[in-house]
Formats: structure tokens, C-alpha cells, sequence
């Protein structure tokens, strides 16, 4: 019975990723694809994403919450390789040069948001998600307006016909792929082969030791410890407000790195678009893996993007074979990615109710067996 | 002097006192530049007409402390709903009433609007009540999830859009025979009926400025004036003023023998409820009914239109409305006018992300600071 309860309250906590998979393993079959196809499509996204999603694991740690001002990092990497392809560099000097160029401007931009959030304590999530959309339309500006004007850009392809602002699309041929087939692996699998991006693993895999190192460092112990409690953090004398905005430059220097590393491989950056669904993807894998506004592991990042990405591929050839309509697979995936992030909300909004009113009810309880 | 300005500005908060001057300084510019005042004034009011009700529908979910209502796109989808069965059925609805061709346009207008304005309110009433109680369990946390809601269920909505079994052919995909268009004229059903209705043009000649073709959509105007009567009522009666004390103290309000919970259910419910009137008021104007994504990024129009005009996270009137709106639509009808003129470019959607966003985010960093 009580292996029982055990296994239940397993299921319970990973309520989420246990539907994924179900979800996942009935699309798979409907959707009709071959094996080596998926792992390929799965091995590719890994690359592709594992390492924005990484970069919200810090701020979590410290009790920030869901970092939607991820986006802000974006953004900043962008710009650097609007830059860099403006200057004609290419390879992976190109992408160096991007980061480069980048890391200054997310780490501006993160020390900012970190400002911004420590004015709205406990509503950092919907502050850095409004502070996404009001820095969207400071990027807007930069790139639609300034780019061409005031900073100079010489290549015609990348402005618009009017003489400034930089085109819809940005065509990263020069970078497009470079990290992914540094180091060329392809091994066959299931009659088919699989090309491994081994490189940008082992980016990934850097960072992922760098977050475990991090944890163990007085910083990261710090930002535990404020993500434990805030007054309790103060009064042990870690500087609360300083490590928050630590925590989220950081986040976004980081998550510069991580747009320029899915840009290389998508090769055409949507000037106007590429940013805003990185957050929201990277929040929904995030959480799809079994993470919680407030506990994030990397275990989480790496089961999240598989299972999101896995609908992702699966979801619209699914609703195709079974309705006859793709796009409903489309908007079924689109649906997810939101409702996801709205249950998980709830979800833990639920529990920090919860269990300050049942810590309220039994401070009350014991108050009454005193008296009596 | 200096004293009282730099109170004045104090308490209006400089955001609203730059913006303000900003559409000042755009009213001044505009005859010198070439641009119509009688046009875009016009345009102002007819757009004024349009969101207002929308703008509206924020003011019962701040009083009651639920916060911003970011969830404002669930209010819309239930106006979507009674604007579509409005013209799915309006033949049936004309002919219950007995109105035939010769009734005269304007009241066949009037019945069609109105019978979509009655069957969105049960929808809106209904899908109220439970966003009310899914609010209630996450409080502190209520914006976010608001936003999350609003996201999950226009993706929702747009899978059931491709499905529910309409059969209008004005309003249904010609060549599938199934699933609504993106967007639906309404030329046919209730175009103006509020506009159109003593919709009049006043000449004012001889004032010095030249306003001869300035139209204002009287009813549209009447109709907002009723609304905007009808919750300032609502806020004055028992009802209400409990509303308001649970928004200005919860402990205090339950401490009264308030039921807290339940005044926030019927806070939220009457939030939907106008979001629903709100969209279908916007739709008679605009000619056209937009669904799939098109409330998605509805509510922020609506929310920066309020605290523009001088509301807070927790407290918000009908003139904050009133001037709110009339600012914020002000901005966006003069500024692609106006600059466009200058600078030969349209900046006006920059314009508008960076007003809005800001906007928004200036009152979520006070709220925390005007607390300690």
C-alpha cells in the first residue's frame, strides 16, 4: 500500500511530462514518420534549443520565477549578427564576433530588467513579460528606424529598399550550420543516418557543467539562498537586490548566446519575429519537462525538449492523417504550448496558497491548545 | 507655481505628463505639416467610440483587486461567439421579431447587434464564473495567470473556429464548405448600427479652426455614455462598495462579514461580461468580425488605455477611462498622420508598443513602491 501511494504521488508530480508522453505516443504512430527521421528531427532541436532553455535555470534558482525577459538576451544576440553579417565575417569567427558584440548589449539590457524586477517584487513574471514586449519596441526602433541611419550598414541586401532598417529576413548563409558540422558525425540507425551536431552538444554539455559548478560557488549558494527566502537571505547579510540583477544579466547574456546558437542553425533570421517565440518555446519545453516556477533542474531541459518538440514534429502530420486538416494540428500545438505554461501558473500559485494557508491554520491551531 | 506644477506632476506620474505633452505637441503639429485636425479628430472619436466599452470592462476586476484584467481575450471570445451566432441565425431572429425589409436598415442593424450583445452575455457570464473561481485559487499571482488564460484559450478557440458546425455561407470558407473565415464582414447583419444610429456630421465652420467635416458617432457615444452609467451605478451599490473593499483591504472587507471570494467571482464575471459587449461594440464600427488570432493581443491595448489615464494596479474610476482611451487612441490616430508627414515614415506601431508597454509597466513597478 505504501509503494502504492509512492508510485502515485510519483505520477502526480509529473503529472505533466507523463501526458506528453501519452499524447506523443499515440501521434507518433498517426503521424507515420520512420524512426531515423525523428531521431534526426529530435538530435537537430536538441542543439537548436537546449541552450536558451538552459539560460532559465538561473533565475529560477533565484526565486525570479519563469525569466519571460529571456527575450531581451534574444534580441541582443540579433543585433549581433545583424552586425556581424552586415561586416561580412563569417564561419565561426563570425559567431564569436557576434557574441562578442552581443554580450555588452544583454548585459545592459539585463542589468535593466534586473532593476526593473526589483521594483516589482513579486510580480517579477508579468513585469519581464511586459518589459519583453516594452523592449520589443525599443529593439524595433534601433533596428527599423536607427540601423542604416545613425548605425551605419553597408550591405544592400540587408536594408530595405528605403535606405534604412534592416529587411524582414536576414539570410545567415555565412554562419548558417558552422557550429553544427564543425565536428562531423554521422552514424546509420534504423536503415537510415543520423548526423549528430556533436559540437553544439558539447557547447551544451560546457554549460551544463558550468550550471552544476555555478550552483556550488558563494554566488550560487547566494541566489539559493534568496530563492529560499528573500528577508531570511537580508538579514544573513547577501545582498539581496544586487544578486537578483546578477542572476537575471546572467540569464540574459546567456540567453544572447542561445538565440545565436538557433539562428546558426535555422541560417535566416526573422528580424521581427525570431525573438518572441523563443521565450515562449523555451518556457513551454521548460515546463512540459517538469519543471515548476520554482524548481528546475537540467534533467527537466533536456525531457522538455524532447517532449515538446516531439508533438511539435508529430502534432500537424497527426492532425492531417486523423481529420484531414493540418492545421489543426497547427493551432492543437500552439494551444498546448500556452495551456501549458497556464497550467503550470496555476498550478504552482496553487500550492504557495495552499501552503501558506495551511501554515496559517495550524499557527492558529496551536495558538487555541495554548489558551485552552 | 513651480510648486503646484511639480505636484501636479507627481501625481500624475511622469509617463502620463510626457505622453500627454507628446499628443499635445502632435495637435499643434499637425495643421503646419498638412494634416487634417477635422479628419483625425474624426478619427479619434470613432475610435474613442470603438474601445471604450473594452477599456471599461477593466475597471470591476482593479476594484476588486484581481489586478489588470490581462484575461480580457476570454470576455472577447464570448463576444466573438454571440457575433457569429448573431448572423448565423439572423434571419430566423428578424423573422421572430417580425421585422421585414421595409422595417428600414437601421433598426434590422439595431435588432442584429443587440441579439449578438444578448447571446454573448450568458457565454461571457458563464465562462466568467469560472475564470472567477480558477482567479480566486492563485491569488498574488492573478495577471499572469490572466495573460496565460487569455493566450490558451484564443488558441482554443481557434481549433474550435475550424469545428463547430456553422453553416452561413457569408460566414464558412467557400471552397471547403466548413470552418469560419478569418475574418467576417458584417456588412450585411449590424455595420454602424450604434454609428449609424443618429450618426451625424456637425459642421463647425467659423472657430477659427476648420473642423468641416468633423463626424462624431453619436450613438455609439450614447451607447458607451449608458454603459459607463450602468457600472458607475453598479459601483454605488451595496454590491459594489463591497467590491471596492475587498480590493482596498480583503482582511478588513472578510472582517465585515464580505464574502471576499464571492465578490471577486462577480468582479471577474462583469469584467467578461463588458469585454464581450466591448468587442461586439468594436466590430459594428470596424465592419468586420476578426477571429482565430486577432483578440490575442487585445487586452493590452485596453490596459495601457487605463492606466494612462491615471488608474493603478488597485483602483481605477470611469474618467480614468474616459481620458485613457481618449489619449491612447488619440496617439495612434495622430501619430502615423503626423510623423509620417515629418520623417516620411510610419512609426506609429513602434510608437504604440513602446507607449503601451511602458505604460504598463510604470504601473506595475509603483504599485510595489507606493505599498511601503
Amino acid at each position: 500500500m505504501r509503494n502504492f501511494n509512492k508510485i502515485l504521488s510519483v505520477i502526480a508530480n509529473n503529472a505533466v511530462p507523463i501526458i506528453f508522453i501519452i499524447i506523443s505516443a499515440i501521434a507518433i504512430p498517426l503521424s507515420g514518420f520512420s524512426a531515423s527521421y525523428l531521431v534526426q528531427e529530435l538530435l537537430t532541436r536538441i542543439g537548436r534549443n537546449a541552450f536558451l532553455i538552459l539560460s532559465l535555470l538561473i533565475p529560477i534558482m533565484a526565486g525570479m520565477g519563469l525569466n519571460f525577459g529571456m527575450v531581451l538576451g534574444a534580441m541582443a544576440g540579433q543585433i549581433g549578427l545583424i552586425l556581424v553579417s552586415d561586416w561580412a565575417i563569417v564561419g565561426i569567427p563570425g559567431m564569436v564576433l557576434a557574441m562578442i558584440v552581443g554580450t555588452p548589449i544583454a548585459a545592459l539590457l539585463g542589468i535593466f530588467c534586473g532593476g526593473v524586477l526589483n521594483r516589482a517584487k513579486g510580480q517579477e513574471m508579468v513585469t519581464s513579460y511586459i518589459l519583453g514586449f516594452f523592449i520589443n519596441g525599443v529593439y524595433q526602433l534601433v533596428v527599423l528606424y536607427f540601423m542604416g541611419w545613425v548605425i551605419p550598414i553597408v550591405s544592400p541586401t540587408l536594408l530595405l529598399s528605403r535606405g534604412y532598417g534592416i529587411r524582414n529576413a536576414v539570410s545567415l548563409l555565412g554562419i548558417r550550420g558552422v557550429l553544427d558540422n564543425l565536428i562531423p558525425v554521422s552514424i546509420p540507425f534504423f536503415g537510415g543516418t543520423v548526423r549528430i551536431p556533436l559540437a553544439t552538444l558539447l557547447v551544451i554539455a560546457a554549460f551544463c557543467f558550468f550550471i552544476v559548478w555555478f550552483r556550488r560557488t558563494k554566488l550560487g549558494q547566494d541566489m539559493r539562498a534568496i530563492g529560499q527566502s528573500q528577508p531570511v537571505a537580508d538579514s544573513a547579510g547577501i545582498a539581496v537586490n544586487k544578486t537578483r540583477i546578477i542572476a537575471i544579466v546572467i540569464s540574459t547574456v546567456l540567453a544572447c548566446y542561445g538565440q545565436i546558437i538557433y539562428l546558426q542553425n535555422m541560417g535566416t533570421l526573422n528580424t521581427y519575429n525570431s525573438h518572441d517565440q523563443a521565450g515562449m518555446f523555451s518556457i513551454a519545453a521548460l515546463l512540459i519537462g517538469g519543471a515548476s516556477v520554482s524548481r528546475a533542474s537540467i534533467a527537466n531541459v533536456f525531457a522538455g525538449v524532447i517532449l515538446f518538440h516531439l508533438m511539435f514534429i508529430v502534432a500537424p502530420m497527426a492532425g492531417k492523417n486523423l481529420i484531414g486538416q493540418a492545421q489543426i494540428g497547427e493551432y492543437f500545438r500552439v494551444f498546448v504550448s500556452y495551456g501549458i505554461i497556464a497550467i503550470a501558473l496555476v498550478l504552482h500559485a496553487w500550492k504557495r496558497n495552499r501552503d501558506r494557508e495551511n501554515a496559517r491554520r495550524s499557527l492558529r491551531g496551536n495558538g487555541q491548545a495554548q489558551q485552552s | 507655481m513651480k510648486k503646484s506644477l511639480k505636484k501636479f506632476i507627481e501625481n500624475a506620474g511622469w509617463p502620463r505628463v510626457i505622453i500627454g505633452l507628446f499628443l499635445l505637441s502632435l495637435f499643434i503639429l499637425a495643421p503646419f505639416v498638412g494634416v487634417q485636425l477635422d479628419n483625425s479628430l474624426t478619427d479619434t472619436f470613432v475610435r474613442f467610440g470603438m474601445n471604450g466599452v473594452m477599456v471599461l470592462a477593466m475597471i470591476p476586476m482593479v476594484q476588486s483587486g484581481c489586478g489588470l484584467n490581462f484575461g480580457l481575450p476570454l470576455g472577447i471570445i464570448a463576444g466573438l461567439l454571440g457575433a457569429t451566432l448573431s448572423i448565423e441565425f439572423n434571419e430566423k431572429i428578424l423573422e421572430f421579431l417580425s421585422i421585414t425589409a421595409q422595417t428600414g436598415p437601421g433598426f434590422r442593424a439595431f435588432a442584429g447587434f443587440a441579439s449578438a450583445v444578448i447571446m454573448a452575455l450568458p457565454i461571457a457570464a458563464i465562462l466568467g464564473y469560472f475564470y472567477g473561481k480558477l482567479l480566486n485559487r492563485v491569488k498574488g499571482d492573478e495577471m499572469m495567470i490572466a495573460t496565460y488564460v487569455g493566450f490558451s484559450s484564443v488558441a482554443f478557440m481557434c481549433i474550435a473556429w475550424l469545428l463547430l458546425p456553422y453553416k452561413h455561407p457569408t460566414m464558412i470558407w467557400g471552397y471547403a464548405g466548413a470552418g469560419l473565415r478569418t475574418t467576417i464582414s458584417v456588412d450585411n447583419f449590424w455595420h454602424s448600427a450604434l454609428d449609424g444610429f443618429l450618426g451625424t456630421t456637425i459642421n463647425i465652420n467659423n472657430t477659427g479652426v476648420q473642423l468641416d467635416k468633423l463626424t462624431l458617432p453619436i450613438g455609439t457615444f450614447l451607447f458607451f455614455a449608458f454603459m459607463a452609467f450602468l457600472v458607475w451605478l453598479f459601483m454605488r451599490s451595496k454590491t459594489g462598495t463591497a467590491m471596492t473593499a475587498v480590493g482596498s483591504n480583503p482582511e478588513f472587507a472578510r472582517a465585515s462579514g464580505v464574502n471576499v471570494d464571492r465578490m471577486r467571482v462577480i468582479s471577474v464575471m462583469l469584467s467578461t461580461m463588458l469585454g464581450a459587449i466591448g468587442i461586439i461594440v468594436y466590430e459594428q464600427s470596424f465592419g468586420f468580425i476578426q477571429l482565430y488570432m486577432g483578440p490575442f493581443y487585445m487586452a493590452l491595448p485596453a490596459v495601457a488605455s487605463i492606466l494612462l489615464g491615471g488608474a493603478s494596479v488597485n483602483k481605477a474610476t470611469i474618467l480614468n477611462v474616459i481620458i485613457g482611451t481618449f489619449l491612447f487612441q488619440g496617439i495612434l490616430t495622430m501619430t502615423p498622420s503626423v510623423i509620417n508627414s515629418v520623417l516620411q515614415t510610419d512609426m506609429s506601431e513602434v510608437i504604440r508598443l513602446i507607449v503601451s508597454n511602458g505604460m504598463i509597466l510604470y504601473a506595475l513597478t509603483r504599485k510595489v513602491r507606493s505599498k511601503r
